[in-house]
């Protein structure tokens, strides 16, 4: 017969996580209302940029009007023979199989990508110790250099998710940009976790460079969320009060639209092709800027859901725990009452 | 003819300006550009510098680094890296900033890039310029 005063205790304990657990879920579903925000107020400048770069590309001529062969480096395309890819994680756990998932779909594609010369940037402290665990850190290639072709990590940023701003991402793309357009590499892939909402996730590799059409994700590898998954989170999002719609964004998108793309004859003050080869660069920034902002509110969203369900299981565990030590109080004083009565009954 | 247009000014994180404005002036690449209402429909890039615009006797700074703006009879939409109103700067990190730029530009090692280098000292120079601006107050 179990202790009752060890079950109690077992109770108190698993009250107490219960207790850790449900305040994480409400930190991280704050957090995530706090992540969309962010992606809302970011997306004006991303529309703006994609229309006025979209209207360049016909006014500056950037497809050779006889060959169909882009101008401008960033658009051709190249043999693949360096890859870099740029892994977006988490810093933290405890948000379920929110970095596991990442790391999978990250071996998939290097998988896939086998034999050629793959370097990798990881972002995030989860995805920089899987990654730093399984290839040794390396200099980036040059493009000249002989060494075999070969797996490494490059460059990482840890701790730099928790106060994300521009600047990181821009800092990313400066130097991606300059490594391609030195031609050191072939092709950038982007992998990290799109969010459009609560249940409407993909983990999607995204190819930043050669940028193939400007306004399109063009995905190479995508995973979506399961039934399962989804329904947790689904569950765990309408308890935390979080919306599960994408925000609405139409009228946004249609101010937007209007830029730098009215009816008339503007002044240019630098020819169109000048200004459409200084706008590119800021496009792959913003490219990358998004991706971490929804791989950020993806994280939240994996954490809450993961604790939304460790709450639920501990109650789960209360209760049955209480029922078994309601059982041993219950079988106790019955062993009392007949110790009492056949007591008694010796006695006359 | 209208005497006010619409001003926008939107960075990768937020929208920054959301605004009328009787005037304003824009750090064009090609040298500083002056607004009024009913301006010619133009596009250019922005350097790096201040932008200032009025509206009802209150002057308005802002330090930007890049930008793209679209001028048009009614509306000006500026599309920035970064803009920051004079309250919003941070005056000990333009200087420090300041002080290693200057550095670099001093020092004699090949491996420094001197253009980035000089990019960084316009920043914290424009920074740390409409830092000391006064806020907005009626002239």
């Amino acid at each position: 017969m179990a202790n009752i005063l060890d079950i109690r205790r077992r109770i108190r304990s698993v009250t107490n996580t219960r207790q850790i657990t449900k305040a994480m879920k409400m930190v991280s579903a704050a957090k995530l209302r706090r992540a969309q925000e962010r992606a809302l107020a970011a997306r004006p400048y991303a529309q703006m940029l994609t229309n006025v770069l979209k209207s360049l590309v016909s006014r500056a001529e950037i497809y050779d009007p006889e060959t169909g062969e882009p101008r401008h480096p960033l658009l051709a395309k190249r043999d693949e023979r360096n890859i870099l890819l740029i892994v977006v994680t988490g810093d933290k756990g405890l948000a379920g199989a929110f970095n596991s998932n990442i790391l999978k779909a990250a071996m998939q594609f290097l998988a896939v990508k086998a034999g050629k010369n793959i370097e990798i940037e990881a972002i995030g402290r989860r995805g920089r110790d899987f990654l730093g665990r399984r290839f040794a850190a390396a200099a980036p290639r040059t493009a000249d250099s002989q060494a075999p072709a070969a797996t490494s990590v490059i460059h990482e940023q840890v701790g730099v998710l928790g106060k994300l701003d521009y600047s990181l991402a821009g800092g990313t793309a400066e130097r991606v940009i300059q490594r391609y357009a030195a031609g050191d590499i072939d092709a950038v892939y982007l992998l990290y976790n799109e969010f459009k909402s609560v249940i409407a996730q993909r983990l999607i590799v995204e190819q930043l460079l050669p940028i193939s059409e400007i306004g399109v994700v063009d995905v190479q590898q995508a995973t979506e969320l399961t039934q399962k998954e989804r329904k947790r989170a689904q569950e765990a999002a309408k308890k935390a009060g979080v919306g599960m719609r994408p925000p609405d964004t139409h009228d946004m998108d249609e101010a937007a639209a209007h830029f730098a793309t009215a009816e008339v004859d503007y002044i240019y003050e630098q020819p169109a092709d000048e200004l459409f080869s200084s706008l590119l660069p800021k496009y792959v920034g913003i490219q990358i800027f998004h991706a971490l902002q929804e791989s950020v509110a993806a994280e939240h969203a994996a954490r809450m859901t993961a604790m939304e369900a460790a709450t639920s299981n501990a109650t789960d565990m209360i209760d049955s725990l209480t029922l078994v030590m309601n059982r041993a109080r219950q079988a106790k004083i019955t062993k009392e009452i007949i110790e009492i009565v056949s007591g008694a009954a010796a006695a006359q | 003819m209208a005497d006010t247009f619409q001003l926008e000014i939107v960075t990768p994180e937020k929208t920054v300006v959301k605004d009328l404005a009787e005037e304003a002036q824009i750090p064009g690449k090609n040298g500083y550009l002056g607004i009024l209402p009913g301006h010619a429909p133009l596009i250019t890039e922005l350097a790096i510098g201040e932008i200032t615009y009025r509206m009802g006797g209150l002057t308005h700074h802002l330090a930007v680094a890049w930008g793209f703006a679209e001028v048009l009879p009614d509306k000006v939409t500026i599309l920035a890296e970064t803009a920051e109103r004079a309250d919003e700067i941070d005056v000990d990190r333009a200087q420090k900033a300041k002080g290693r730029a200057e550095k670099f530009l001093n020092s004699v090692d090949p491996a420094v890039d001197y253009n980035r280098a000089e990019a960084a000292l316009d920043r914290a120079d424009t920074r740390l310029e409409v830092a000391t601006q006064e806020p907005p107050k009626k002239q």
